[in-house]
Parts: C-alpha cells; sequence; structure tokens
C-alpha cells in the first residue's frame, strides 16, 4: 500500500517536475541541431548550499544556451532513478546529476550508456566498480574538506576534547568522507575524541533535534563537528537554549559557507567554516560541451574551494552570492 | 476502553524505562533561563506538531478519511508566513503572517473536503494531489530557497517557553478543545455514526457531507499550526523538508493509540499515547546513539512490536502459548 502511494507519489510530482523543467525552457524546446538538452537531476533543496548550486546550474545553462531539463528528487533515489529514466525515453543528449546515495546506480546508468547519453556526476561521486558509466565527476573533494576541518580541530585544541559530530544524510557521499577525513586527522591526537555521532540529515530542525538530546546525554561537550552550515545553525539554536554560548562554551566547526552560516561565523557563533563552492554551473556546461562533442574531458574535475575562519568571514560577506 | 490504551502506556514506558536504564540523566529536569530544561522537555516540545496533526488526522480517520497531504499544507504555512515575515521583528507582521497562512490552510481544507464529500473522491487520492502539489506550492512561496527569519514573537511558537514548551502548551490546548466539543456534545458520536455508515447515518438525518468537510477543515488548520511551529523551532522555512513524512508518523500515532483504520470509533487519548511513543523513539534513537545506519530498522521492530501486542489474534497466540508451556 505505502510503496503504492509513493509510487504514484513520485510519478505525479516528477510528472510536474519535467513539465516545469521544459516549460522553463522556453521557445528552444524541442529544435534539435546545435542545441544541447541537458537533463539534470538535483537531489533536493534541502540546504541554502543546494539551492545556490541549482540556480547555479539554471543560469549557466541559460547563458550557455544548453537546454535544461530539471528535475528535483527531494532526497530521494527512487525519485531521481526515475528522472534519470525519464531523460533516457525523452533522447537528451547529456545527462547530469548528483547522486542522493553513492550505491545502487549501477542499472540506471547501464541504461543511459547503452542509450548512448553520456552522464557527468556533480557535486557527489557514486560508488561502483565499473567507471565506463559516467563521463566525469566534477565537484569537491569531501575528503579533504574533512581533512581540513580536522586540521583546525588538531590546531586548535588544547588539552582533552569531547567532539560530538552531525551527520549529513546516512550513506550520502559528503556524510561518508566528511566524517572520514576529520577522523584522519584527528587520530593523530588521542585526547579528541567523537563522543558521539548522529545524523541531521543535512537540515536545521535535524540539527537541532538531535543536538538537544546529546546535550542532555553527553556529560562534556567541547566541540560540534557539523557536516553542513544548516545543521549548525539548528545545533546553535539547541546550544542557546541550553543556557551556553555557541562558539565559546561549545565551539563549533561546519562545513559549506552559505551566506546564514557566514554570518553566524562572523557573529562569533561558529568557530571555523571549510568552504564547499557550490557554483559548478559554468564547469559543468563547458564539460557538457565538451562530452557531447567526443572530447576527451578528464575523469576527475575538482572545483576550488578555501577555509573561513571569524575575521576572514567578516571581510568575506559582503561579497558571498549565497 | 482502559484495556485498549494499556498496551500503547506500557510500550511508552517501555522506552522511557530503556532511556533511563542507558541515560540515567535522561529524567533529569532544572530550570534554565526561567523554563524547564531536559530530555523529557525535548519529547514534549518535539512532539507537539505530530501531536497536533494526529488529532486532526484521528478525526479525519475516525470517519474512515485518510489525509496525506498534512505534510505539505505544513510546508506551506511555514512558508508562507516566513515569507510574510521577511526581515520585520514585529509582534504584529508575525501575527498577521501566522493569520494569513492559517486562512490559507482552511482553504487547503476546504479543498480536500472538496474532493472527498463533494465530488466522493476516495479519500487517499483526494489528499494525495494536495500531498504532491502541496510541496510545489510551498517551494514556490520561497522560490525554493530556505528563508531564515529573525522574528521574536514568532520564535515562540515553537521554540519559546511559559515554563514548558508553548508548542506543546497549544497542542494540548486543541486537544482539550477536541474532547470537550466532541466528547461533551454529540459531534463525537455523530463524526463515529459517518464513520461507520455515512449513507445510513444521512438517511438517519446526520449531515454527512458536512461533517466531513469540517474534519477536514479541522485537520489541515491543525496541520497549519504544526507547520508554524516546526518553522517557527529553527527561525526559518524550509520549503522541502518541514514536516516531510509527518503524514505517516501522524497516521502512526492514530493506529497505535488504537483508531482503527475503517473508520468509527476513535480515541484521543490514544492519538496522545501514540504521538508520544513515536517522539520519544526519535529522542531515544538520539540519546542512546543507535548508529544511524541502523536507525530505521530500530525503529521499526519496535512499532512492529507495538502493533503486535495491540492486536488480538497475536497477543492471542502469544497468551496461548503461555498456557502451553506451563
Amino acid at each position: 500500500m505505502l510503496k503504492k502511494i509513493t509510487t504514484a507519489a513520485s510519478v505525479i510530482a516528477l510528472c510536474a517536475l519535467t513539465a516545469c523543467g521544459s516549460g522553463s525552457g522556453g521557445a528552444g524546446t524541442g529544435s534539435s541541431g546545435d542545441t544541447i538538452t541537458m537533463g539534470f537531476a538535483q537531489v533536493g533543496a534541502e540546504s541554502g548550499w543546494r539551492t545556490a548550486n541549482t540556480k547555479s546550474v539554471q543560469d549557466e545553462a541559460k547563458a550557455a544556451g544548453i537546454d535544461l531539463k530539471f528535475s528535483d528528487a527531494q532526497q530521494k533515489q527512487e525519485n531521481q532513478i526515475k528522472a534519470i529514466r525519464s531523460y533516457i525515453q525523452q533522447k537528451v543528449k547529456v545527462i547530469a546529476f548528483s547522486p542522493v546515495v553513492e550505491t545502487g546506480w549501477d542499472t540506471v546508468l547501464l541504461e543511459a550508456k547503452r542509450a548512448n547519453i553520456p552522464v557527468i556526476l556533480t557535486d557527489r561521486a557514486i560508488d561502483s566498480d565499473d567507471t565506463s558509466l559516467y563521463k566525469t565527476f566534477l565537484g569537491s573533494d569531501f575528503v579533504e574538506e574533512g581533512r581540513k576541518a580536522g586540521d583546525w580541530m588538531v590546531a586548535n585544541a588544547t588539552g582533552p576534547t569531547n567532539v560530538v559530530e552531525l551527520q549529513g544524510t546516512t550513506g550520502a557521499a559528503p556524510a561518508i568522507d566528511r566524517k572520514k577525513g576529520f577522523e584522519e586527522k584527528i587520530a593523530s591526537k588521542p585526547d579528541i575524541k567523537i563522543v558521539a555521532s548522529q545524523t541531521g540529515d543535512f537540515t536545521r530542525s535535524g540539527g537541532k533535534q538531535v543536538m538537544e538530546a546529546f546535550l542532555k546525554s553527553q556529560p562534556k561537550i567541547d566541540v560540534v563537528y557539523a557536516h553542513n552550515d544548516d545543521m549548525g545553525l539548528g545545533a546553535i539554536e539547541a546550544i542557546k537554549a541550553a543556557g551556553k554560548v555557541p562558539g565559546k562554551d561549545i565551539k563549533i566547526i561546519t562545513v559549506d559557507a552559505v551566506k546564514d552560516g557566514m554570518t553566524a561565523l562572523s557573529n562569533g557563533e561558529i568557530n571555523f567554516i571549510v568552504e564547499c563552492n557550490p557554483l559548478l554551473g559554468k564547469q559543468l556546461m563547458d564539460l557538457a560541451k565538451k562530452v557531447v562533442k567526443g572530447e576527451e574531458v578528464p575523469a576527475r574535475v575538482v572545483t576550488e574551494e578555501g577555509t573561513f575562519t571569524q575575521e576572514q568571514a567578516k571581510a568575506a560577506l559582503p561579497k558571498r552570492q549565497y | 476502553m482502559k484495556n485498549r490504551l494499556l498496551w500503547p502506556l506500557l510500550a511508552l514506558a517501555a522506552l522511557l524505562v530503556l532511556n533511563l536504564v542507558v541515560t540515567p540523566s535522561f529524567f533529569s529536569l532544572r530550570i534554565q533561563d526561567g523554563h524547564l530544561y531536559g530530555g523529557l522537555v525535548d519529547v514534549l516540545k518535539n512532539g507537539a506538531p505530530t501531536l497536533l496533526i494526529a488529532l486532526g488526522m484521528t478525526l479525519v480517520i475516525a470517519t474512515r478519511g485518510i489525509d496525506l497531504s498534512v505534510g505539505a499544507v505544513a510546508a506551506i504555512a511555514g512558508a508562507v508566513t516566513c515569507v510574510h515575515i521577511g526581515a520585520s521583528g514585529d509582534a504584529g507582521t508575525a501575527f498577521a503572517g501566522m493569520a494569513i497562512a492559517l486562512v490559507l490552510c482552511a482553504l487547503l481544507g476546504l479543498w480536500n473536503g472538496f474532493l472527498v464529500a463533494g465530488l466522493g473522491i476516495q479519500p487517499i487520492i483526494a489528499t494525495l494531489v494536495l500531498m504532491t502539489a502541496g510541496r510545489g506550492i510551498a517551494m514556490l512561496v520561497t522560490e525554493g530557497q530556505i528563508i531564515t527569519v529573525n522574528n521574536d514573537p514568532f520564535r515562540q511558537v515553537g521554540a519559546g517557553f511559559l515554563i514548558l514548551p508553548i508548542s506543546i502548551l497549544i497542542s494540548l490546548a486543541v486537544l482539550g478543545l477536541v474532547a470537550l466539543t466532541t466528547r461533551k456534545t454529540a459531534l463525537g458520536m455523530l463524526i463515529e455514526a459517518v464513520g461507520v455508515n455515512p449513507e445510513a447515518s444521512r438517511l438517519a438525518g446526520v449531515r454527512a457531507k458536512t461533517i466531513i468537510w469540517t474534519v477536514y477543515v479541522f485537520a489541515a488548520v491543525c496541520a497549519g499550526i504544526a507547520g508554524l511551529m516546526i518553522s517557527s523551532n529553527v527561525s526559518a522555512a524550509d520549503a522541502n523538508n518541514a514536516g516531510l513524512w509527518i503524514e505517516m508518523d501522524a497516521i502512526l500515532a492514530v493506529v497505535i493509540g488504537g483508531t482503527s483504520l475503517a473508520g468509527g470509533r476513535y480515541s484521543l487519548t490514544g492519538t496522545l499515547l501514540g504521538a508520544l511513543i513515536i517522539q520519544t523513539l526519535t529522542t531515544t534513537v538520539y540519546t542512546i546513539g543507535v548508529a544511524p545506519e541502523v536507525t530505521l530498522v530500530f525503529k521499526a521492530v519496535v512499532v512492529i512490536a507495538v502493533c503486535l501486542v495491540q492486536a488480538p489474534k497475536a497477543r492471542a497466540a502469544l497468551s496461548f502459548r503461555k498456557v502451553a508451556t506451563t
């Protein structure tokens, strides 16, 4: 019963979404020849970061004259698989997508391969032995982001430090890799310990609820490591409600550097943010054009990113686009 | 009646005891900045939206209906309010925004009622329309962005305290109101009559259609208030995630509370217990540190166990075995 409901729901959602996508494509829809049609299956709009990422893809597609069919999977892998299948049926020239989770993509990507539609992964990788399933992976190095966070932790730790971790969506590449990179770096310092780790699903409510529970179950918390800004912002609310001062009593490290996060950082409520750059639209369109022409592209393209301390955030905030 | 509530009550107690064993400090309460602070307070605060939606759902289910659109309606309420508030910090704007949102939710409830009572579409299909379209409306309102607001009066709805969390006080007030209007007047009996047999009750002079419209509007308004709590709790409207799958939690709460999906008799106390069980379960997962990979399995096992002990057949089989072995 439930399956039927969700199936029906996703079909309706998908129809609605693809309708939107082709509608926004404008007059160029349907014309063959030079116009490249790209099917883009987005994860959802779970965070400000993702919204900036979506906007960058949509704007740059328009600028590059690419007809973009956009769909939003609302964080569900089955929706994304259906979107990709519908792109295959519509015979788009290239498919780009940010996988919701790492595994389970072989079947649908094989279908795309058989239909001779090249696939570009953006922002998140997949876990598959068959690397011929996609042309290239454009995105951040999440393990490196975790390492940068870990480096700051190691450099700023004084004495024994208890860290609680707010993980991203279970099974998602950024959650797995940011955890891995962070753990790798703090392994050298035995007095830095992760005392609790739970998923907050990359959302503010999730971050807040998990942090509330941590504050009651953990006797001593020195640092919160959140896999994205939004969960960190939720944790700030929970810490304030507990009568503690975020950024002072409990230090906060997050990843992403969206505007709300940067604002909290410059106000001193967050201590350190590792940037994860969402503005990959231009690079994606360039890659798509090359892939459609059949040119060789590197299998891995990394986006440029840095880190922010509180002082750097104050300087960077006025110019922040997202 | 007493017996039916015994099992959910035991399940809730068992969960709380589990917490007490693993985290002895779970029950400790203290006053922090003039309000109560502790694990149990979190359960009440975070369970308030589910309870409120489950209340609306109870009446809908009692008329043999179901409302799948409540999560989407909650998202719309939060989105409309936060967009209206914008950068403003004053109470007037906050209350105006909330009023607009709730009126809109009532209209959405009218739409559901129209499809179910007016056109006679099966409730599960009729409300599915708004479940899928509603999130789209919320996305449209927020333009796909997470809208962050900084408005203290609005923050009170979901994150504020009057010793106890304001959100749970609102939910309990609505519970009291529903209990009064349906149990102290004939309304409750009429709702049950419609659920048992809409045609027979119409022939007996009950205005079945009006009652169906009313319960859907009530469910939508409850969902709207819950949506305000959810977005107020984090001072932001997240059209994609606010109230996501909360309709399933609400239906589960109603069912755990002993109300039959076939319509007819319903139990408000049961729904209260059901909602508390679901929230306690979520909080338990975080508190005792169940690994995120096994969280869903853990929840499933608990829910299955609770449902099994409530099923007369399963209980009969269990007690039969007990008799046979002794």
